[in-house]
């Protein structure tokens, strides 16, 4: 496995970037913060492009930068996706596509192959065309073709699908999904969507104010009780994985320790593993077990830790058979309730979001 | 009325085409610099690169003089290397006219770096592109436009120059006598038949120039802007 190590340093008026850490490349690493945080900075850092940064760069053993020395951009061998593509205009798909070739095919390792490539983003059709004539998520595929094309070590990604809608995004996803794997690449993926990085990602650095504030899988990092401050609060929640062991008309039954989470999932074979994203804001509380209630998931769980969001509202880190959940409920709700750490109670799951993202028979 | 002397015209058009080479050769880099430099004392390179837009050609033609001659800075180390004088020699010409379209090279170019920008140039980095694989692959293909600008107004601008002409070369037949000293002269001997045809002639030139820049502006397959998004 790759490593990366970073000790670098970087001032830019009131910003300040310190950031000194080792990061084992290995499948989809996410760079994940708020904006402004620096990430893409970082990742300019590390491809050679931000030439202001003090410090220390080394991938795989091999000094990318230190004191006094930088190599520059165009001898390290890493792939860069660009939030907004950055196609050559004067030069078709194809074209675009063999920019990096044949400078690069010469060193040692074997290269990607063209015809792969275009199998594995689907982008034959275009191949005769100009950037101009092609949508948002077209041009990303042929950026990201693009890059691997020129056969790099590390493939840098800063925020590749900011710039597309929710249906582009939901077509490009899959083609970054399968990358790791394809071409035994390994990915640093800037990003400040949660949805992205709990899809995508095996680990996440987690980057605030131009520092490290956190590193690790991804199910433990979304699952911080601080997590909310960090990437803001609408968003958090925790990711669960789980195997459906029954299915009935429609409705999936997952297995969570020796409870059972009950998601209307058409189709889903049994034995398939899923990730399933389930939002703080939607998992109320309740101390008895209700009855006559709509909602299908009621489960067991013990309170692990309590976290004050401002005056209002009180975040709950749950334990249910060794999973965790959060849940995000009212001052008032909390006070009435009485709760506090240890006590067990009951979690009512309002919905699930699912990151159709196959892992794999279980 | 004498026959038409075609020697001028040959003069001029060799002019232009010596003055367009020399000047995509030294503009690029400047241009290349001035767009993309964080010195502060870019301003004021560009002020001078800009001075000829603005100077009378006499007062260029008068230090381009004072530099050429024999006894000047230039035309003395001119003279030890090639035993030859710039004043009133084709060559002279040359540098006179380097000088005079300076700017017509410079903002063109200039113009079309700043559209492009950084960011294909750090894309073309990125995929294993030196900065000079990266200009001629990536920016000089970006600049078309920016480049036929260049040559154009190089080129029109050259062929027009008069004052300047006039006080670094004279008029010395098949040496520095271009077709607009010619007609200069036609015109204060009364030749107006021969002044009439070298004037009409350099005006349908001129035009079908700029018709052909405009046409193939149109028809460029893509804007010299880059696309985002």
């Amino acid at each position: 496995m790759a490593e990366l190590a970073l000790d670098v340093r970087l001032e830019r008026g009131s910003f300040a970037l310190v950031v000194r850490e080792t990061i084992a490349l290995d499948g989809i690493t996410a760079l994940f913060g708020p904006s402004g945080s620096g990430k893409t900075t970082l990742l300019r850092i590390i491809s050679g492009l931000e030439t202001g940064a003090a410090g220390d760069v080394t991938f795989d053993g091999e000094r990318w930068q230190r004191q006094g020395f930088r190599v520059p951009p165009h001898k390290r061998r890493v792939g860069y996706v660009f939030q907004d593509g950055r196609l050559f205009p004067h030069l078709t798909v194809a074209k675009n596509l063999v920019f990096g070739i044949g400078r690069r095919a010469e060193r040692e390792r074997p290269g990607i192959r063209f015809d792969d490539v275009v199998a594995a983003l689907d982008l034959g059709p275009l191949l005769p065309r100009r950037p101009a004539s092609l949508s948002g998520g077209e041009q990303q595929r042929v950026a990201i073709g693009r890059a691997l094309l020129a056969n790099p070590r590390l493939l840098l990604m800063d925020e590749p699908m900011s710039s597309l809608d929710v249906r582009r995004k939901a077509e490009i996803l899959p083609y970054i999904e399968r990358l790791p794997d394809a071409f035994g690449l390994p990915v640093l993926y800037v990003t400040h969507s949660v949805d992205e990085v709990a899809r995508l990602a095996s680990s996440v650095v987690l980057l605030r104010d131009g520092r490290v504030v956190g590193r690790g899988p991804v199910a433990e990092i979304l699952e911080r009780i601080d997590l909310w401050q960090i990437i803001g609060r609408l968003d958090a929640g925790t990711l669960v994985e789980a195997v459906v062991d029954e299915t009935k008309e429609g409705m999936a039954s997952l297995a969570l320790g020796a409870q059972r989470l009950r998601v209307p999932l058409p189709g889903t074979p049994v034995g398939a593993r899923l990730r399933l994203r389930i939002h703080a804001r939607d998992v109320a509380i309740a101390t008895e077990r209700p009855h006559a209630i709509s909602i299908r998931n009621v489960l067991e769980a013990e309170i692990l830790a309590i976290d004050f969001d401002g005056p209002v509202h009180v975040e709950l880190l749950l334990d249910v058979d060794g999973r965790h959940l959060r849940s995000r409920i009212t001052r008032e709700a909390f006070d009435e309730l009485d709760l506090a750490v240890g006590q067990r109670v009951y979690a009512l799951i309002k919905s699930v979001a699912f990151e159709d993202r196959g892992l794999g028979d279980g | 009325m004498d026959e038409l002397e075609l020697g001028p015209v040959w003069l001029s058009l060799k002019l232009a085409s010596a003055t367009v080479v020399a000047l995509l050769v030294i503009a690029t880099p400047l241009a290349w610099w001035l767009a993309f430099t964080r010195a502060r004392w870019r301003t004021v390179v560009e002020a001078v690169a800009a001075l000829p837009l603005v100077l009378p050609p006499t007062v260029l033609g008068f230090y381009l003089l004072i530099l050429l001659a024999p006894n000047g800075p230039i035309g003395r180390w001119w003279v030890e290397l090639t035993d030859s004088t710039l004043t009133f020699s084709f060559t002279g010409l040359v540098v006179a006219s380097i000088v005079y379209s300076f700017p017509f090279a410079v903002q063109p170019l200039q113009a079309a770096f700043e559209r492009i920008g950084r960011a294909p140039l750090e894309a073309a980095a990125t995929l294993g592109a030196s900065p000079l694989e990266a200009f001629f692959r990536v920016a000089s293909p970006m600049a078309l436009r920016g480049y036929v600008s260049a040559i154009v107004l190089v080129f029109a601008h050259t062929l027009g120059e008069f004052g300047v002409v006039l006080m670094v070369g004279g008029s010395i037949p098949g040496e520095t006598r271009v077709v607009s000293i010619a007609i200069f002269e036609y015109v204060e001997t009364l030749e107006y038949g021969q002044a009439h045809a070298l004037s009409a002639g350099l005006l349908v030139f001129s035009f079908l120039v700029l018709l052909a820049v405009y046409v193939i502006n149109r028809r460029m397959p893509f804007g010299a802007g880059y696309a985002v998004g």
